[in-house]
């Protein structure tokens, strides 16, 4: 089945097709996404097992030749984002049934959810740089209806920003494609490697190179970038927040290590010296943001923008251990980001505010809810066995292999700051004197709990469990390292 | 507002059908010179907005019935339908296919499964445009 790479994003495209139909038929569009779901994500860990088995997958669209039609590649790295992409928003969309109110589900909150997962993992899978931009723009479509779906104030005012920075940087990545296809005069992502490689990247390129870290650093919300985020995702919903926390920058962090692994490796002393330092300044800028807010969302957000410097910082050191390393590190962010901000979500839920100041010690009657939180608080900094500790120690590995001394210092220093950030809710909200109390619908509550709690769990087996979770990431860093494997398997592919 | 608008609705019915003839026109002359589904759709959909603006939006949904929610969905499925279809026979997503066929009045006629997913396309573009100015018409 030269086509089984396209399943896993075809169900959500066609289910969310025919979710547009059941418009008022809520519990029937709760059943039938996660049942989608449920399938894709068993579908898509198959790919993942076949990638890993015998080596890249690809389909070129309407069987054209390789390098001229549209070329579909299912590698290590992507099948690996795709699966945990599909099982994080099974756990979203469960949590989710609670608390996003009935008024938006009626409104295409699920054909929306389907279409942005479309968005995402069709992203994560082309291997065509124009593509490439089209499923940006399906998932940013997708991204403006969940953002502003229910139509609060704060959420249309924060809309008009997030579509405005979105319309600007979207133009920009035409632009810098159209820039890129006069150079090279190719679309596909194999191909412009390999002239790439012909023309020895000269200076236009290079040029080329950083107007990508610009229209993808802008999605993946890196210093300087990054000033639209806090205050946008905050308008979000607690479901929608976390779908985009744990996603969206991610598919921006996904395309820069993408093109800076397999596009523009020939004058690392440059791109990737900048990368380096764009990273760590990232890591900086949002070390300051997550401590000087009393706001916990704003504390989870600020701690996205770190985790997007780190991953970077792993990209920049272009070696095995620190690709496999922010391999580790991005899937773990994934899982705990979403965890993170369902349990704030919770935590807001029962004291019926964000405000530390006015939170209070909740342990005493949510005690599931505080030790989940400390846990995931703790998998987030990088405590061993939890999940964050693996992926940063290859990270660091890696960066002290490639004599970064300083900067890999400066990032184990940084998971001290991300602790810290992060305890803060752990010791304003659950410790002290009883703060501020919403009245809560017991029932509801454990619904959104359950999810949550299963959540954290998965982070922790992947903490735990990384020994068997490192041969697939070693098989991603490795196809990442070396783009003859990608450009062999897509050129092969199209005969 | 209610000047007498009689010779514009007049017009209007005639060019509705002027303006619907031609976007079939443009949609199947697509596959071979410029045209295709979504001028086409975009026709169509002008031609509605003409009677939209002519009489009301209310008169023209008691005239046509269509929830365009419905329709987009519906053409989205019909194109996308058609691009999965090749799978079915483990070929690439999105090949086509095409013969000659003999039909009567038309005779000797070239059908392509690429008109189908232009078909889906035509659909999304009338409902999507259709969908955004009804919604913008409504409030006052």
């Amino acid at each position: 089945m030269i086509n089984f790479l396209l399943i896993p994003i075809l169900i959500p495209f066609f289910m969310g097709m025919i979710l547009m139909f059941c418009q008022k038929h809520v519990g029937l569009q709760r059943f039938l996404s996660l049942i989608t779901l449920l399938a894709a994500s068993v579908v898509s860990f198959f790919v993942m097992l076949k990638v890993q088995a015998d080596g890249i997958q690809t389909v070129t669209f309407g069987g054209w030749p390789a390098p001229f039609g549209i070329t579909m590649v299912a590698d290590g790295m992507s099948t690996l984002l795709v699966f945990t992409t599909f099982v994080l928003s099974l756990f979203i969309v469960w949590y989710g049934f609670e608390s996003i109110g009935v008024g938006r589900e009626k409104h295409f909150y699920y054909p929306g959810l389907m279409f942005i997962l479309t968005g995402i993992t069709g992203a994560f899978t082309t291997g065509d740089i124009f593509n490439l931009f089209v499923f940006f723009e399906v998932l940013l479509m997708s991204s403006y209806l969940l953002l502003v779906l229910g139509g609060e104030k704060k959420q249309l005012r924060e809309s008009i920003k997030y579509i405005l920075v979105n319309v600007v940087s979207s133009a920009l990545f035409v632009i810098t494609v159209a820039y890129l296809y006069s150079v090279v005069g190719t679309l596909s992502m194999a191909d412009i490697s390999v002239k790439i490689a012909d023309i020895g990247q000269p200076g236009i390129i290079t040029t080329i190179a950083v107007l990508f870290l610009m229209v993808f650093g802008l999605k993946a919300a890196i210093f300087p970038l990054y000033f639209w985020l806090p205050s946008s995702y905050a308008a979000a919903p607690i479901p929608v927040l976390a779908l985009f926390g744990a996603l969206l920058t991610k598919v921006g962090v996904y395309a820069i290590a993408r093109t800076y692994t397999l596009f523009f490796v020939h004058d690392l002393s440059f791109t990737h010296e900048l990368l380096l330092v764009l990273s760590v300044l990232t890591i900086a800028a949002g070390c300051i943001g997550a401590l000087a807010t009393f706001n916990a969302i704003q504390i989870i957000i600020y701690n996205i923008v770190i985790a997007v410097g780190v991953i970077l910082y792993g990209v920049a050191q272009m070696n095995e251990v620190a690709l496999e390393g922010a391999m580790f590190y991005l899937v773990h962010d994934m899982i705990i980001k979403a965890a993170l901000f369902m349990l704030v979500g919770l935590v807001i839920y029962v004291s019926g505010t964000a405000n530390l100041r006015k939170m209070g010690g909740l342990i005493k009657e949510y005690p599931v809810l505080g030790w989940f939180y400390l846990i995931a608080a703790f998998g987030l900094a990088g405590i061993p066995p939890l999940s964050g500790f693996v992926g940063k120690l290859l990270i660091v590995q890696g960066g002290f292999a490639a004599e970064n001394i300083w900067s890999s210092l400066f990032i184990l220093a940084s998971s001290l700051l991300v602790l810290l950030s992060v305890i803060r809710i752990f010791l304003y909200a659950f410790w002290g004197e009883p703060g501020v109390r919403q009245k809560i619908n017991p029932k509801s509550y454990r619904q959104m709990l359950v999810p949550t709690v299963l959540l954290v769990v998965i982070s922790i087996a992947y903490g735990v469990g990384s020994e068997w979770v490192a041969p697939f990431m070693d098989t991603a860093a490795k196809a990442l390292m070396d783009p003859g494997i990608y450009v062999d398997a897509v050129m092969k592919g199209g005969e | 507002m209610k000047a007498n608008n009689l010779i514009l609705q007049f017009t209007s019915k005639i060019i509705f059908f002027i303006i619907f003839f031609f976007a079939v026109h443009i949609f199947f002359a697509g596959h071979y010179t410029p045209g295709g589904g979504f001028v086409g759709g975009l026709l169509m959909a002008s031609a509605i907005v003409l009677l939209v603006i002519s009489f009301d939006l209310k008169t023209v949904q008691t005239i046509l019935p269509i929830n365009y929610m419905y329709m987009t969905a519906t053409g989205l499925i019909v194109a996308v339908g058609t691009a999965a279809f090749p799978m079915l026979l483990n070929k690439p997503f999105f090949t086509h296919f095409f013969d000659y066929f003999t039909l009567p009045l038309i005779g000797k006629t070239s059908l392509h499964t690429a008109a189908l997913f232009d078909l889906g396309v035509f659909l999304v573009v009338v409902g999507v445009t259709m969908t955004i100015i009804q919604t913008i018409g409504e409030d006052e």
